[in-house]
């Protein structure tokens, strides 16, 4: 979604737009389906984490970004990268663990990163994110960009030390950052409230000196229109920002997880509340045709088949590949 | 071997026993970390919330700095907290409170701090989890001075040691297997007895040559010595259990007779532990009475994603068939352990 070069269409009442909005949440949401799918018949391995219900979010977040602006990920990053302009097909590779997947099969769905794209990586430790966000702008702003850094971040992160130092970090030194803390309310195994002191992530974010503000991440044109005003305002030099996007997790922690521990009501409830269903009835509102909606559905089906098929036919890295990009000087080579 | 009957049982229930059977004997006994009031993210901790409530099972925000840092300072005021870390790799946004704090106090206060923590971080390759979920560093901590380095390999040594650790009075640092989470193992019925640290369980017996392990390769190393026993060459093989202390008294011993040592550990072999084994031997016993010493240990690289570059860090390859290789079973124990990460 994010446009090579040049500015992004107007956000807001825009027709064209927001049937780009859809088409990248409905890409995100077949995406991950399709990878589940392969996940549970034994084709993926390694730990899977999916975003249903979060979709509006990356897909609001990467409307208003440029493709030399900067992201980093989290865990549950497949849609961050995908709505940042990487590639489904590739993705799959690296999800199979194949040849020609964006990590050379070093990586796996907890750690696809696109830097041709600005997509800087997903992560496997919480928090991790923070600090290479606010690091990259800081580098973008000695090199005189006007590239910005976003910093995609679980409400689970926002109780690590890491959270404090980012976004103090951002605001002394007026970095353009902007913070997106998804708030699906669990972390894991754990209602984040539970664990959670004060008045929550935007609060902690204003008293940093870090301008936030909570939104409803589920409505799409809210999320889009908040993140061109705020996008705007890091651009221009403003400093920091921070986005607090409410928003539900439908599934388990992981592939693997039922999250038994889950009332089932509240589970079913934020299915209500599913942003591809909510954006698709705007978009019907404003007149466009069905068929343009069938024929959005349709097409991501059509990719994300393809790509899951290809890589499902994909050889493996050859094995000597281990040994490469562990370093320059001094690395080793295969056969011990 | 005891005459007492045993019970089948995974290591990670082993494990949950020897907490549970701590827990009843010492109030002072309790676990703060990540989502352990719902059993901990491999069900080690399983049903204790129902027993000891939330004061004694106590789920914590995701802070590990706080929760390394916490369980010291509850410590220093006579409890015995059981830190639990999840995964070995969040140990490193810990390390300031691991290091600089947990492993120091007692030295640099002159003897006045008892930092009786167990720190419990289970480790290894587990299911192509990539760099960030795999990683074996148990040779930095022997490295620190401080600290009691445990490294179990079934279920029997986890609660043995398990229920060692939690009396001490030193800090332990307790390498929880991944991989042999659900591995079938045995133990011994009525209460679990404390296994001393660095006492090497003597698993097999030979004079072909000595074999020095632990923590998850050992079942590998114990399935090639008894091929080997077939082909008729018996080897002494150890299981360390506890890596600081560890017990040179039995390597040396059989050393002494074999004249022949291997070291096997899954960490990546340069500066591992291994070579502190070698340079004790020779120092100990000198270099003639050594014809060889050899260790096996992974390539120094990161542990890899994709199912066959992963194997190439394995020093097996046996555990591990690819996804869509063949109609085996799915590689791993994938029994009762969850591990929904
Ligand atoms: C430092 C660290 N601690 C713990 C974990 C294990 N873990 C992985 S994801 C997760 C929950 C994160 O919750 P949140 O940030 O809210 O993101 P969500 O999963 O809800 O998208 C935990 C505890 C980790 N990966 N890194």
């Amino acid at each position: 979604m994010a446009t090579p070069g040049g500015a992004p269409a107007p956000a807001g009442d825009n027709l064209r737009r927001l049937t780009d909005l859809y088409r990248m949440m409905v890409r995100i949401r077949t995406f991950e389906e399709t990878a589940l799918e392969a996940y549970k018949l034994g084709e993926i391995p390694g730990p899977l984490h999916v975003s249903f219900g979060q979709e509006a979010i990356p897909a609001g977040v990467c409307a208003s970004l440029r493709q030399d602006d900067r992201l980093t990920s989290n865990h549950r990053g497949h849609g961050h990268a995908l709505a940042k302009g990487a590639d489904a097909a590739t993705m799959y590779l690296e999800l199979y663990g194949r040849d020609g997947g964006y990590c050379r099969g070093k990586g796996g769905s907890m750690h696809i990163a696109d830097f041709s794209v600005g997509m800087l990586g997903a992560n496997g430790v919480v928090a991790g994110g923070l600090a290479i966000a606010v690091g990259a702008a800081q580098g973008l702003k000695l090199l005189k960009s006007d590239a910005i850094a976003v910093c995609m971040f679980g409400d689970g992160a926002t109780n690590r030390g890491p959270f404090l130092e980012a976004l103090n970090w951002a605001a002394i030194y007026t970095l353009p950052v902007l913070f997106v803390c998804e708030d699906n309310g669990v972390a894991a195994h754990t209602e984040t409230r539970t664990v959670t002191a004060g008045d929550g992530p935007a609060a902690r974010a204003n008293a940093i000196g870090v301008p936030a503000v909570t939104i409803d991440g589920n409505d799409a044109v809210t999320v889009d229109e908040t993140v061109a005003r705020l996008v705007a305002d890091v651009r221009a030099g403003r400093g920091p920002r921070m986005i607090h996007a409410m928003t539900d997790r439908w599934s388990g922690h992981t592939a693997t997880d039922a999250a038994a521990w889950r009332d089932p009501k509240k589970v079913e409830a934020a299915k209500t509340r599913c942003p591809i269903a909510r954006l698709k009835s705007v978009l019907i509102e404003r007149g466009l045709a069905p068929a343009v909606l069938e024929e959005i559905g349709t097409a991501a089906r059509n990719e994300m088949h393809a790509g899951r098929a290809a890589a499902n036919a994909a050889p493996w890295p050859s094995v000597p590949s281990a040994y490469d990009d562990v370093q320059s000087v001094g690395a080793v080579s295969g056969g011990r | 071997m005891s005459a007492n009957p045993t019970s089948d049982i995974t290591l990670v229930d082993a494990g949950r026993l020897a907490v549970l059977q701590e827990m009843r004997r010492d109030p002072t006994v309790w676990v703060l970390g990540e989502d352990v009031g719902r059993g901990g993210l491999w069900g080690q901790y399983r049903g204790l919330l129902d027993e000891f409530g939330p004061e004694r099972i106590v789920s914590t925000p995701i802070s590990e700095s706080t929760i390394m840092g916490a369980g010291l300072g509850a410590a220093l005021v006579g409890t015995r907290p059981i830190i639990e870390m999840r995964m070995f790799d969040f140990v490193m946004c810990a390390m300031d409170e691991l290091v600089n704090q947990i492993a120091k106090v007692r030295y640099m206060f002159g003897g006045q701090a008892k930092p009786a923590v167990v720190v419990r971080m289970p480790h290894g390759m587990w299911r192509n989890s990539a760099a960030q979920h795999s990683q074996m560093l148990e040779a930095w901590f022997a490295h620190l001075p401080g600290v009691v380095v445990v490294c179990p390999s079934n279920a029997e040594d986890e609660a043995g040691l398990l229920v060692s650790a939690i009396r001490s009075d030193d800090p332990v640092l307790f390498f929880d297997p991944k991989d042999l989470w659900t591995a079938p193992g045995q133990i011994t019925d009525g209460e679990i007895a404390p296994i001393p640290f660095g006492k090497a369980r003597h698993a097999r017996k030979g004079d072909a040559l000595t074999i020095v392990t632990w923590s998850a390769v050992t079942p590998n190393v114990l399935t090639a010595a008894d091929q080997l026993a077939r082909d008729g060459i018996n080897v002494d093989v150890f299981d360390l259990r506890t890596i600081w202390p560890w017990d040179q008294d039995a390597v040396a011993a059989s050393l002494a007779r074999t004249k022949r040592l291997l070291v096997v550990h899954e960490a990546v072999e340069v500066g591992g532990f291994g070579a502190e084994i070698i340079a004790t031997m020779i120092d100990r016993l000198g270099p003639a009475a050594i014809k060889v010493a050899k260790r096996l240990g992974a390539p120094r690289i990161p542990v890899p994603f994709a199912p066959p570059l992963e194997n190439e860090v394995r020093i097996t390859r046996l555990s591990a068939p690819c996804p869509g290789d063949s109609a085996t079973s799915p590689r791993g124990h994938r029994g009762a352990a969850q591990g929904n990460e």
